[in-house]
Order: C-alpha cells, then structure tokens, then sequence
C-alpha cells in the first residue's frame, strides 16, 4: 500500500488510488455502576478491611463479592469480614514489559485465597526474592498508607510472606 | 416459514420495574429477582432449565463480556447449555425456540438486562450504523427517527396528530402498568402544543431511556401443561432483517415485518397489508410513536386490536429488554385468560431495520402434538 493509497491526491483534492483506510475516532463515556455488594466491599478497602459476602445456602465466602452466589443464583446477604493473611493457590513471573507498566519486573501477580473466602483474589507479592515464591505460601496484605487509601485495588499495595509454614496442598487444591 | 414442529409456549414471564437510572444495583442485583420471580410463577428452579439464553449489549454498559458476569444471577455451576445473543432478549427466546424445536431439550430460561444509564445514548446508538458513511456523522436516533417521521408526512400516509395519539393512548394505557416509566393521562391537543424536539417529532413521539430486566420460562409439549394451566403456545415465530442504509429503504414501510409476520404464519401470503389471523392483542416494539403506524400497517392490524395495553415502548424502554417485554406481556394476557390469541413484535436497529414476530395463541398450533410421539 503506498502512501497516496490513503492520503490526499497530487492535486490536495481527492486521493488518487483506491481509499483502504479510513479513521473514524470513538470516544465514549460510561458511568460504572459497582451494585450494592461490591460498593459495601469497596468501602470497606478504603478503610482498609476485606468485606465479603456468604451465600445462605453453599455457605460459600465470596470477596470480592458480587451480589450473587454463581452457584446457586441465589443472594449473597451476609455481611462477613476477612483477616489480612492468605494463601498464595498460584502465581505468574511477569517478566514481559509492556505499555503502561507502573512496576518493575521482574514481578509476582498471583491468586491469594483469603483465610476463610471461598474466591482467590489477585495481588502482587514481595519482599521475597522471585525465585522463592511459591504455591501454599502464606502472605498477608500490606496496604498504603491511611491518608491514600482509596475505594479501588491500589489500596492494597502488595502481600508479603508472614514466615508461617506453607499451607498443605489439599488446603487451597479447590482454588485453583 | 418458521412453524412449530413440536408446541413450545410461554409459561411464565417476569420484568422488572422501569426506571430511568438503577443507580445502587449491578446487571446481576437487578436480574436476581426477576430471574426469582419468573422460576416462582411455574414452581421450577434453574436447575429444571435445560437451556438459557440471554440477550444483552455491552455497548450499553460499556463492559466487555458484561453477559457472562450477569450468569451470577442464575447461577451457572454445575457447568449448563447457555447461549447469549448481542441483542434484544427477543431473539435470545428465537434461538431458544429453536433449539426446544429440536426435541432434545424441554425447557428453557430467558432473559435479557438492558441499562441505558451509564452512557452517552447518542453516540451509542450511532454506532449501529453504517461505520463508513454514517457512523463517522453522529446522527443521534431521534434525528434518525424524525427522517422517517418525516417521510410518512410526506407520502401522506400520517399526521403530526396520528403520532400524538398514538403517544396519548400509550401513556394513558401505561397508567395500568405498574412496571411502566411514563405514564400520563393527556389529550391529544395538550400534546400537540409540545415544543418540538427533532421536527416533526415533539418530546412525546420519544421513548423514555430506560433500566429493566425480564425473564420468560419457555416449555414444550405436556412440560409446559405441567406447569401452566394456560400455556402461550408460540404458532409461529421469525425474524427479518433489512440494509443499515436508511437511504436505500423506504421507510414509510416495513416489508421485513410484513415478512416475518408470514414466516410466523400470522399473514397470508397476499399482498401487504392482507388481513391476517384474528388476534385480540397484539404488543408492538415501536420506540417512537410513528413507528406504530408503520408496524400496524406491514401486520395489516384491524382497528379493533387492542394494540400495547401495556403503553409499549413509549412507556417503558429499556434497550435489549423492551422487544423480549412485548412476547412476555403479550404472552401474559394468554396466560391469564384475558386473551385467545395475540401478537408480539420486537425490534432493532435504526427505522425498524429489524424485525421479529411471535404469534401467540391459548391453543398449540395444529399439527403439532402435546404429547411426545404423537396423541
């Protein structure tokens, strides 16, 4: 494709070849509405808690909670509040830049089942080196400062190993 | 011709009251207790559904795969048949219908959730048109909707009036509507001295923007009389489409609703406007108020239709949801005895580009049997 395929012809009127390309900007706004249950647990981040919700009939603890129980269709309306330690179920090494990346790699994403949910919720970890990190390690939420916390996941800035010993495979193999 | 081979009916329907912006409840919190409340009605759990289908666009809340976290609201483990359609719940009940026509499957759920709040309708509705040479314009979809308004003063087949009694009638119906969002009792000339929004069309040829939900449990055969004294039968059901070029359609008519009104056996196959089957109600899908006109005519409606007595979409208007309410309210007035026979048609698409009719009746159609192998 050359150049006069898309931009203007010799003469500054018409292009001269066949028109291939055409660029058409969208832009958007959307108002997001989060819905009650996650509203409550994203209050409770910027206070620095973890609010989830039970399900009155699987008794499943889910956070971040959605409302709803996918299992049973059926309302989560029992309010129930987390500790600040888990379980790393499974991870990745992010070892790819890419654009718009805020941390240094490489990083630690993984999947943190909370003591006492019934979800895994996605965090980074460190203050261990990459290659230590592990499947049953048991970490604990670091959260920013009180003055930033914020209704939104930045609240919590990462999690760190606690030094307890792992958590036994069959603890966390239905979270994976 | 899309005629049942086997009957499958609306046994129950469930919607959600319309309101111009749910501002506390998510997709999921909004569906919950429709999704409760349709199961009740037929004492049956999602657990019965043998399949569901949901209609939906992520357009609308600006959410890629918004349908799939919407699933929370049925709960969708164990693992189940599922399907979703990027478009009015009408036709997620078409591709329902269809499967349940297959004869594998006796039961089926479907819904749909439309939230017209969170965005910039304008722009979004610009969106379904022609991407190269419409699209790029912005026309918003009441400029869109005056063209064709417009061009039905112009071949003389309406008035300004006709739209306003249309939009009378509707409002003053919708007052028995505890679902409706617009519901006014008004005469025709305190209309008629509304300013004009887009000439010729005055703020009450518009549908409200709107937020709901609904929900239908289809059954076939003897499943459906199991659960529902008074089944809906659907006797035929099909779809039209027509070019996304409003310059290259007439839009003073609608030949692919007079053409899925045949498929769905509800006209014959004479020249439009041919007098079709008798119904007592017959629920339109017109987002404006001209738009009725324009569907009475391609169904060949007598004047003694009762037509939306539940104020349609000039009531209430919630995007992907309002054509998926028309077959449910239709449906309903079979269920409930308040009718024999009756009309449902959902739309889409700019100027009624698409179309979809469902005929109703409180008998399955003949030839096709209740009771599986033959009766």
């Amino acid at each position: 494709m050359s150049d006069t395929d898309i931009g203007p012809g010799s003469d500054g009127g018409a292009p001269d070849g066949p028109v291939t390309m055409l660029e058409t900007p969208i832009h958007i706004d959307y108002q997001y509405t989060a819905g009650l249950a996650q509203s409550h647990f994203l209050k409770g981040i910027s206070e620095g808690r973890f609010l989830g919700q039970r399900c009155p009939k699987c008794h499943k603890v889910y956070v971040p909670p959605r409302g709803s129980c996918p299992t049973d269709g059926v309302a989560t309306t029992d309010e129930v509040e987390l500790g600040n330690t888990g379980t790393v179920t499974t991870y990745c090494v992010v070892n790819v830049p890419f654009q718009g990346q805020s941390i240094e790699i490489p990083y630690i994403c993984a999947q943190v089942l909370l003591d006492g949910a019934n979800l895994a919720f996605m965090g980074l970890i460190q203050e261990i080196p990459t290659a230590e990190v592990r499947m049953g390690l048991r970490v604990e939420a670091v959260w920013v400062d009180e003055s930033e916390l914020a209704p939104n996941l930045t609240s919590v800035k990462y999690f760190r190993p606690t030094g307890e010993p792992d958590a036994p495979y069959e603890s966390f193999k239905e979270y994976l | 011709m899309n005629r049942p081979v086997r009957p499958v009916a609306v046994v129950a329907f469930a919607q959600s009251k319309n309101v111009r912006r749910e501002d506390h409840r998510n997709e999921v919190e909004m569906l919950m207790p429709v999704v409760g409340e349709v199961f009740a009605k037929v004492g049956m759990t999602k657990d019965e559904m043998g399949f569901v289908c949901s209609g939906s666009s992520d357009y609308l809340v600006g959410a890629p795969f918004s349908f799939v976290m919407a699933l929370d609201a049925v709960g969708a483990w164990p693992p189940m048949r599922e399907s979703h359609v990027e478009m009015d719940g009408a036709w997620a009940l078409y591709e329902a219908w269809t499967l349940l026509q297959e004869g594998e499957l006796d039961t089926a759920l479907v819904y749909s959730f439309g939230r017209s709040s969170p965005t910039q309708l304008d722009k979004v509705l610009a969106l379904q048109l022609d991407p190269y040479t419409l699209a790029p314009l912005w026309p918003d979809p009441v400029a869109v909707a005056a063209l064709q308004a417009q061009a039905l003063i112009d071949a003389g087949l309406a008035s300004e009036a006709d739209f306003a009694e249309v939009a009378a009638r509707s409002r003053r119906d919708a007052l028995g509507n505890p679902n409706a969002q617009v519901a006014v009792d008004k005469s025709v000339d305190q209309l008629l001295a509304d300013d004009y929004v887009v000439r010729p069309l005055r703020r009450h040829c518009l549908p409200p923007i709107s937020d709901g939900s609904a929900a239908i449990v289809l059954a076939a055969g003897d499943r459906a009389i199991q659960v529902c004294a008074r089944p809906a039968w659907i006797t035929g059901i099909d779809h039209r489409i027509e070019t996304h070029q409003l310059g290259a359609r007439d839009l003073t008519a609608s030949p692919s609703t007079t053409a899925a009104a045949r498929g769905a056996g509800f006209l014959g196959n004479g020249d439009d406007g041919a007098p079709g089957t008798r119904v007592d109600v017959a629920e339109l899908h017109a987002p404006f108020a001209h738009q009725e006109l324009v569907l009475r005519r391609a169904l060949g409606l007598s004047d003694d239709v009762a037509v939306n007595p539940s104020g349609g979409a000039l009531a209430a208007n919630a995007l992907m949801v309002a054509g998926l309410t028309r077959i449910g309210e239709a449906a309903q007035r079979i269920i409930d005895g308040s009718a024999q026979r009756a009309l449902a048609h959902a739309t889409s698409g700019p100027c009624l580009q698409q179309n979809l009719v469902c005929a109703l009746a409180a008998t399955p159609e003949a030839g096709t049997t209740t009771s599986e192998g033959g009766a």
